[in-house]
C-alpha cells in the first residue's frame, strides 16, 4: 500500500469513471429517479409583468382529475430570506416579471398536473410595466459592487486626457444580446420526507450550498435538507444558485405528505433560471503608431430585475488583459421588470471579452499590424488595474502556438480579398482570460482493509468530468492506481464544497482530497491499523485559504477561427478553429479537451444563433423554446483544435490546477467577429452575426 | 361515455408490455415514468432537441411526440436494449472510448440515433449535403447527426465516434 | 392538455365521417406537428382520429403524373427514386426540413398542414388573430424577424414553414383531398386561402377534409429542379427564405420557369410576376435580378424583417444563376 505507482494517474488521459452508465441509460439524473408514491407539481406561471394577482380559481381545480393540492400565497410557508428574492415564491400575490410562479398544482400524474395548472383561471391587476433595456435608460445607476462582489468601477491614470493625445485611437460600442443557458436537462426537484429530514434530488452545481440555504429560506434546523446530485445534465451556471424547483418541491411534499417531483417545462426554464444579461458596451483605445496602449476603456451597461440586483462583470475584462498607465473600467445597471439574469458560463468574461477583443483587432486594423502581433507587444506581468503580479501568465505562448497550429503566417491582413465562389473567407484572433479561484471545501479519505480507498467530497460532475480527475488526484496521492480509489460526489452530507462553477471546481475540491489523502498516506505508514469500517482523515481548506498571497490568478487563452461567409445570403459558417490554452497543470488531457472544445462551440454558437428576444410589450422572451433560440446543432461545428500550452504555477493549490470549464468560451465571439470582418469588411459590433447582419 | 385512456402494447428491448395509459401519455413517458426505462430523456418535450430518440421499428424517432396509444403494438429500441447485460453496443463503446460526451444526459438518444444514421446511410438515403454519391464522410454525418443537440458541444468527438462505428 | 378520446380508422370514409363536422376532433398522422400544439395548448381535440392505417403511403407513377400518398413519411419521399430523379427540389425540399426523426414521423399531408410557428401564435396566454379572431396581432409592432413580408394583412403576418410546399407550388402540385362530398382535386395554388381579415381562416377546403395526396403533373425541366434554404444555423433549422425553382434554358433564353418562395408569406409563394418578367429573356443575372425585383416590387416589410428583402432577391438570383450554369 505504501509502494509509489510506477506511472502517475495525473497527467493521462482516462476514459470517465462514469462513462460506462452514460453510454449505457443507467445514469440515473434528478428526474430519473424512482421514487414510490411520486406526485407531480406544475408550475402556474405569470402572463403579466408586473402587477399583482387578483384571485385564483383553486377551487375549480382542486375539482380536476387526480388533483391533490393547489400551492398558493395563501397556503405556502412563509420563507426566509436568504439574500436571494428569486426564492421567495408564493409569498404574496405581487408579481414581478412575466413567467413568475403564482401557483403550483400538485397532481398524482404529469398528464393531469399539466392540464390542470394550464387551465388554471388566475385574474390579475395590471400595472405599467418597463421591460425595455436601453443603454441610455434614465434610471440606470452605478451599482455597488459587480459580480461577484467586485469593484465597480476602477480608475488609473486620466484616460481622456491620453486619449485625446494618443496617435491612434479607437471608440466603438458593442453588444451582446440576453441568452440563456439552456442545458439539454430542465431543472428538476425531487423532494421526499424520512425520518424528520428531506432529501432533494436537484438538478444542482452546489448541494452543499443549496441544503443550507433552503434550510435557512424554510426555517428548518440546519442539516434538515440533503441534497443529492449524482448526474447533472449540464448547468453553465444555470443550476449554480438553488432554483424555484426545488423551493416548489419542498413546499409541495410538506403539503401534501408525498414525494413530488417539480421538472421545468422548456418554456418556464426562460424566465425561471437566470441568463445572462443584454449588455451595451463602450471601448476606447488609445495607442501609438506601433500599437503600444496608451489608454484603456471598458464601459458596459446592463438590466437586472426588480426582485435582485445582479450586474454582470463586464467592464472588468479590462482590469485583467492588456496594460496601459491609463484604465478605467466601469458599469451601469438598470432594474427593470424583467426575469432576474445570473450566471451564464463565463460572466464578465464572454461578453467583455467580444468588446475588447473586437476593439484590439480595430486598433490592429487602424495601426497597421497584424492583430497577434499587436497582443504580443502589448503583453505584461502586472494585472492592469491593479498592479499585482499574475501568478502566471503565458498568453504570449498561447498567441504563437496558436498562430502556429492555425498557419496564421503570411495571412494576408487586407479584408474582403479572399473569395473562393460561394463564399468570402477570413480568419480572427482573440485572446482570453478567466478568473482562478478556489473556495473552501472539506473532503474525507477513507482506507479500507482491502486496500481500497473511499474519497468523499461534495463536488459535482456536471460534465466537466471532475469524478474523474479526483479519481487521478487522488490516486496519486495515495501512491496507488485509480482502480483502487472510489471517490463520491453529489451529496451535501459530506460537508462543506465549492459548487461546480466559476472554474473553481476541481481547484477547490482537489486542494483537501489531496491533503486528506497524504493524511491518510502519514497515519498508515505510522503503523495505524484499519479497522473494518475503514480508517478515515478529513482535511478542510478554510482557514488555510484565508491566508493565500494577493496575486492576481488567472488562466489564459487564445483563439482562432476561420469563417466562411456566402457571398449570397450572408451565412456565415466557422469550417476550423484553434484554441491554445494555459490552464495550470491538466489533469486529464481527455476530460480537459473536451471541455475546452465544449466551451469553443458554445462560443460559436453564441456568436452566431442565440439571442433571448425580449418582447418589452410583454416583458417576456418569447422565444422560449429550442427552436426559436437556435443553439449550435452538429452541422455547424467544424474542426475545432485544442491545445495546451505548459503552465506551471505553484502559487495555485497543490494539484497546481487552474480550471478550464469557461475560459473555452471567452474570446471565441471576438475571433469569429474579427474572422467575419477580414473575410467582408464589414466590423461585426453586434451579436448574434446573423446572416442579415453578415450579408454585404 | 368517451375512452380517454386504452390498453396498449407496446414491446420494449424485446419485452412486451400492457399497459393502460392515459390517451395523453407520449411513448416517452410510458418508458420513463411507467416502464423504469429513464434512458430516454425528456429535454424539450417538443422534438425540438432529440434527447428523446429511441429507435421505432428500427427508425429513429422523438419519442416526446408519439403517443403511446399510436404506437400500440410497435417495437421499440431504447439505449437500455442495444445490448445486453454488461456488453456495449459498437456505438456505446466507441463514445465511450472518444469522449463523445460530458454530461451524458444527451447521450442516450445521441446513441439510438447515431444507430439510426447508419441504418438509412446504409440503405443509401440522401441527406441536405449529398451530392449523389454514397459516401457517409463527415460532413453526411454532421448533417444527419444534426437533430440532437448537445449543449456541452460534444460534436466532434460525436462525429468522430459514429464515422469510427460505420467504417467498421 | 385536454383529456382525448382516440380511433384508428380503418377507411377514409369512416374517418371522414368522424372529424368533418365535429370541430372537437383532429386527424392524426405522423403528430410531429398535431402533438405539439396539443402540448402548447393551441390545439385540444377531445378526439384523435388516427389516419396512419389508412391505404395512402404509396408513391406511384399514374401516366406520368406522380401520385404521392397523404401518408408517405417524409423521409421515404425524399429517398424515393422517381422523386430523386424526376423532381429533385422536392426531395431537396424535404430533406433541408426538420431532422431526421422528425422526418421519419412526419406524413406528407401533416407537412402541407402544418400551422405557422410565430411566436405569439403558438402561446395561448398571448393576443393572436389567427388563434382568436379580433384578440389582435402583436407581432406587427413585437416579434417579426422571420415573418411575412409578403401577402400580410394589418391582421396578420404570419409566414407557412413548409419547405415541401414550397417546392409542390413550383411544380404545379395539385392536393387531393376527400370531404363529406367525396374526393377532389385542388392545385396547391388554391389551398391555401390569402390573408386578409380572417387569418383563422387558413384553407379553402372544409374543416375535417382529409388530404389524401399530392398529385404532380409531368414536367421534364423538373429533372434539374433545385430547392436552397437559408436559415440562420447550418440545420434543423426553419427558413428565413428559400426558393425552390425550375428553368429551361434554349438558346441562351428563358423558355420555361417556375419560381416559389419560401418563408416570405403566409403559403407557398408562387412568384408568377417573376416568372412572367423572365419568359423569353436573356438567361442572364440582370434578367433573373429584374424578374425577382417585379416580384419583390409587392413586398411590404416589417421594422424588423426588410432583411428578407435583399435576400430574397439575392437568392433567387443565385438559384437561376447556378441553375442555367453560370460562373460562381
Amino acid at each position: 500500500m505504501t509502494a509509489t505507482t510506477a506511472r502517475a494517474a495525473v497527467g493521462r488521459p482516462y476514459t470517465r469513471v462514469e462513462g460506462p452508465d452514460k453510454v449505457t441509460g443507467r445514469a440515473r439524473f434528478a428526474g430519473d429517479v424512482r421514487v414510490p408514491g411520486l406526485a407531480y407539481g406544475w408550475v402556474v406561471p405569470a402572463s403579466i409583468a408586473r402587477g399583482r394577482v387578483r384571485s385564483r380559481d383553486v377551487a375549480a381545480t382542486l375539482a380536476m382529475p387526480g388533483v391533490l393540492a393547489v400551492l398558493s400565497p395563501e397556503n405556502a410557508p412563509r420563507l426566509g430570506d436568504t439574500g436571494d428574492a428569486t426564492l421567495r415564491v408564493l409569498q404574496d400575490d405581487r408579481v414581478p416579471h412575466y413567467g413568475a410562479p403564482v401557483a403550483l398544482v400538485v397532481a398524482d400524474t404529469p398528464e393531469r398536473a399539466r392540464e390542470a395548472a394550464e387551465t388554471m383561471r388566475v385574474a390579475y391587476v395590471e400595472e405599467p410595466h418597463d421591460a425595455r433595456f436601453r443603454p441610455d435608460h434614465p434610471r440606470r445607476y452605478a451599482p455597488e459592487h459587480v459580480n461577484p462582489g467586485a469593484p465597480t468601477a476602477t480608475g488609473k491614470g486620466d484616460v481622456d486626457a491620453a486619449l485625446a493625445a494618443a496617435p491612434v485611437v479607437v471608440d466603438a460600442r458593442y453588444t451582446t444580446p440576453a441568452q440563456h443557458n439552456n442545458p439539454i436537462e430542465p431543472h428538476s426537484a425531487t423532494a421526499l420526507w424520512a425520518h424528520g429530514r428531506v432529501i432533494l434530488h436537484d438538478t444542482t452545481q452546489a448541494p452543499y450550498a443549496s441544503a443550507r440555504t433552503l434550510a435557512a429560506l424554510f426555517g428548518y434546523p440546519p442539516g434538515t435538507v440533503r441534497v443529492v446530485a449524482e448526474h447533472v445534465g449540464g448547468g453553465f451556471g444555470s443550476k449554480g444558485l438553488p432554483r424555484p424547483e426545488a423551493v416548489l418541491a419542498l413546499m409541495a411534499s410538506a403539503l401534501v405528505g408525498r414525494p413530488v417531483r417539480v421538472t421545468f417545462t422548456r418554456p418556464q426554464m426562460f424566465p425561471l433560471t437566470g441568463y445572462r444579461t443584454p449588455t451595451a458596451q463602450r471601448v476606447r483605445l488609445g495607442a501609438d503608431a506601433g500599437g503600444r496602449l496608451l489608454a484603456v476603456e471598458q464601459t458596459a451597461t446592463q438590466q437586472t430585475s426588480t426582485l435582485l440586483e445582479f450586474t454582470e462583470q463586464t467592464a472588468s475584462y479590462a482590469r485583467a488583459m492588456y496594460p496601459a498607465d491609463n484604465l478605467r473600467t466601469d458599469h451601469r445597471v438598470v432594474r427593470l421588470d424583467v426575469p432576474t439574469p445570473r450566471w451564464m458560463r463565463a460572466p464578465g468574461t464572454a461578453p467583455g471579452s467580444f468588446g475588447l477583443e473586437s476593439a484590439m483587432d480595430e486598433l490592429a486594423e487602424a495601426c497597421g499590424v497584424d492583430p497577434v502581433a499587436l497582443r504580443l507587444r502589448n503583453d505584461t506581468r502586472l494585472e492592469p488595474a491593479t498592479g499585482r503580479p499574475f501568478s502566471s501568465r503565458r498568453l504570449a505562448e498561447c498567441l504563437r502556438e496558436g498562430a502556429r497550429r492555425f498557419g496564421w503566417a503570411g495571412r494576408d491582413p487586407r479584408p474582403a480579398v479572399r473569395r473562393d465562389g460561394r463564399w468570402w473567407w477570413g480568419t480572427g484572433v482573440a485572446g482570453a482570460h478567466h478568473g482562478a479561484g478556489v473556495g473552501p471545501t472539506v473532503a474525507h479519505a477513507t482506507a479500507y482493509p482491502s486496500g481500497r480507498f473511499d474519497v468523499r467530497v461534495g463536488a459535482v460532475d456536471i460534465g466537466t468530468g471532475a469524478r474523474t480527475a479526483l479519481t487521478q488526484v487522488a490516486a496519486d496521492a495515495l501512491g496507488v492506481g485509480p482502480e483502487q480509489v472510489t471517490v463520491h460526489v453529489g451529496d451535501s452530507d459530506t460537508g462543506l464544497a465549492q459548487g461546480a462553477g466559476g472554474s473553481m471546481g476541481t481547484a477547490s475540491w482537489s486542494w483537501p482530497v489531496v491533503a486528506a489523502c497524504r493524511e491518510l498516506v502519514r497515519r498508515l505508514a505510522a503503523g495505524e491499523p484499519v479497522p473494518a469500517t475503514g480508517l478515515t482523515c478529513a482535511y478542510d481548506t478554510t482557514a488555510e485559504l484565508r491566508d493565500r498571497d494577493d496575486l492576481a490568478r488567472y488562466a489564459f487563452g487564445a483563439h482562432f477561427a476561420e469563417v466562411a461567409v456566402d457571398v449570397v445570403t450572408g451565412e456565415v459558417r466557422v469550417p476550423r478553429m484553434t484554441g491554445v490554452f494555459a490552464v495550470g497543470r491538466v489533469v486529464n488531457p481527455l476530460t480537459a479537451r473536451s471541455q475546452l472544445m465544449g466551451g469553443m462551440v458554445m462560443g460559436v454558437s453564441c456568436a452566431l444563433f442565440e439571442e433571448s428576444r425580449m418582447d418589452a410589450a410583454f416583458g417576456d422572451f418569447v422565444n422560449h423554446n429550442l427552436a426559436d433560440y437556435p443553439v449550435a446543432t452538429s452541422a455547424d461545428i467544424g474542426a475545432v483544435d485544442v491545445a495546451f500550452v505548459d503552465d506551471p504555477d505553484g502559487a495555485l493549490n497543490p494539484s497546481g490546477v487552474k480550471g478550464l470549464g469557461e475560459i473555452g468560451i471567452v474570446g471565441v465571439a471576438a475571433a469569429v467577429a474579427n474572422a467575419v470582418w477580414h473575410a467582408t469588411g464589414v466590423r461585426q459590433r453586434h451579436l448574434p452575426v446573423t446572416p442579415a447582419r453578415a450579408a454585404l | 361515455m368517451p375512452q380517454l385512456s386504452s390498453t396498449v402494447r407496446l414491446v420494449v428491448n424485446g419485452t412486451a408490455y400492457d399497459l393502460e395509459v392515459d390517451n395523453r401519455t407520449t411513448l416517452l413517458d410510458a418508458l420513463r415514468e411507467r416502464l423504469n426505462l429513464t434512458g430516454a430523456k425528456k429535454g424539450c418535450d417538443h422534438g425540438q432537441c432529440g434527447a428523446c430518440t429511441v429507435l421505432l421499428d428500427g427508425r429513429r424517432v422523438d419519442s416526446c411526440l408519439l403517443f403511446a396509444v399510436a404506437v400500440d403494438g410497435r417495437s421499440v429500441t431504447t439505449v437500455e436494449g442495444l445490448a445486453p447485460g454488461d456488453e456495449l453496443h459498437p456505438m456505446q463503446a466507441a463514445f465511450l472510448a472518444h469522449d463523445a460526451f460530458q454530461c451524458g444526459y444527451c447521450t442516450p438518444g445521441q446513441i439510438c440515433s447515431a444507430i439510426g444514421v447508419l441504418d438509412e446511410a446504409a440503405a443509401g438515403w440522401p441527406s441536405a449535403v449529398s451530392d449523389g454519391t454514397a459516401v457517409l464522410d463527415e460532413d453526411e454525418i454532421r448533417e444527419r447527426m444534426s437533430g440532437n443537440l448537445c449543449r456541452c458541444g460534444a460534436y466532434p468527438q460525436i462525429v468522430a465516434a459514429v464515422a469510427e462505428v460505420w467504417r467498421g | 392538455m385536454r383529456e382525448f378520446a382516440y380511433t384508428r380508422a380503418t377507411d377514409v370514409d369512416t374517418a371522414v365521417a368522424l372529424v368533418a363536422d365535429n370541430p372537437g376532433a383532429r386527424y392524426l398522422g405522423g403528430g410531429t406537428n398535431l402533438v405539439d400544439l396539443m402540448k402548447l395548448g393551441v390545439e385540444r381535440p377531445e378526439l384523435l382520429v388516427d389516419v396512419t392505417g389508412l391505404p395512402l403511403d404509396e408513391v406511384v407513377d399514374d401516366g406520368g403524373t406522380l401520385r404521392v400518398g397523404a401518408l408517405v413519411r417524409n423521409s421515404d419521399l425524399a429517398a424515393h427514386p422517381l422523386v430523386r430523379a424526376r423532381y429533385p427540389a422536392l426531395s431537396q425540399a424535404v430533406l433541408a426540413g426538420a431532422s431526421g426523426q422528425l422526418r421519419n414521423v412526419a406524413t406528407t399531408g401533416g407537412n402541407l398542414l402544418q400551422r405557422t410557428r410565430c411566436l405569439y401564435f403558438t402561446d395561448p396566454a398571448k393576443p393572436c388573430n389567427k388563434r382568436r379572431p379580433g384578440s389582435g396581432c402583436p407581432a406587427i409592432r413585437g416579434e417579426h424577424h422571420n415573418l411575412a413580408i409578403l401577402g400580410a394583412s394589418a391582421h396578420c403576418v404570419a409566414t407557412h414553414p413548409s419547405d415541401l410546399a414550397v417546392a409542390l407550388a413550383a411544380l404545379d402540385a395539385r392536393v387531393l383531398v376527400h370531404d363529406l362530398a367525396g374526393p377532389r382535386e385542388v392545385p396547391l395554388d388554391d389551398f391555401y386561402r390569402p390573408v386578409d381579415d380572417r387569418p383563422d381562416l387558413e384553407l379553402t377546403v372544409p374543416d375535417g377534409a382529409l388530404v389524401t395526396g399530392v398529385a404532380l403533373p409531368p414536367l421534364p425541366m423538373a429533372a434539374g429542379s433545385r430547392y436552397r434554404k437559408v436559415r440562420e444555423r447550418a440545420s434543423y433549422a426553419f427558413a428565413v427564405a428559400s426558393v425552390a425553382a425550375a428553368l429551361d434554358v434554349a438558346g441562351g433564353r428563358v423558355r420555361d420557369v417556375r419560381i416559389a418562395l419560401g418563408a416570405v408569406a403566409s403559403r407557398p409563394w408562387r412568384a408568377r410576376v417573376a416568372e412572367r418578367t423572365l419568359a423569353g429573356e436573356p438567361a442572364t443575372e440582370a434578367a433573373f435580378a429584374a424578374a425577382a425585383e417585379a416580384e419583390l416590387d409587392a413586398a411590404r416589410p416589417l421594422r424588423d424583417n426588410a432583411y428578407k428583402v435583399p435576400l430574397v432577391r439575392d437568392l433567387v438570383v443565385g438559384v437561376l444563376r447556378d441553375m442555367a450554369g453560370g460562373p460562381p
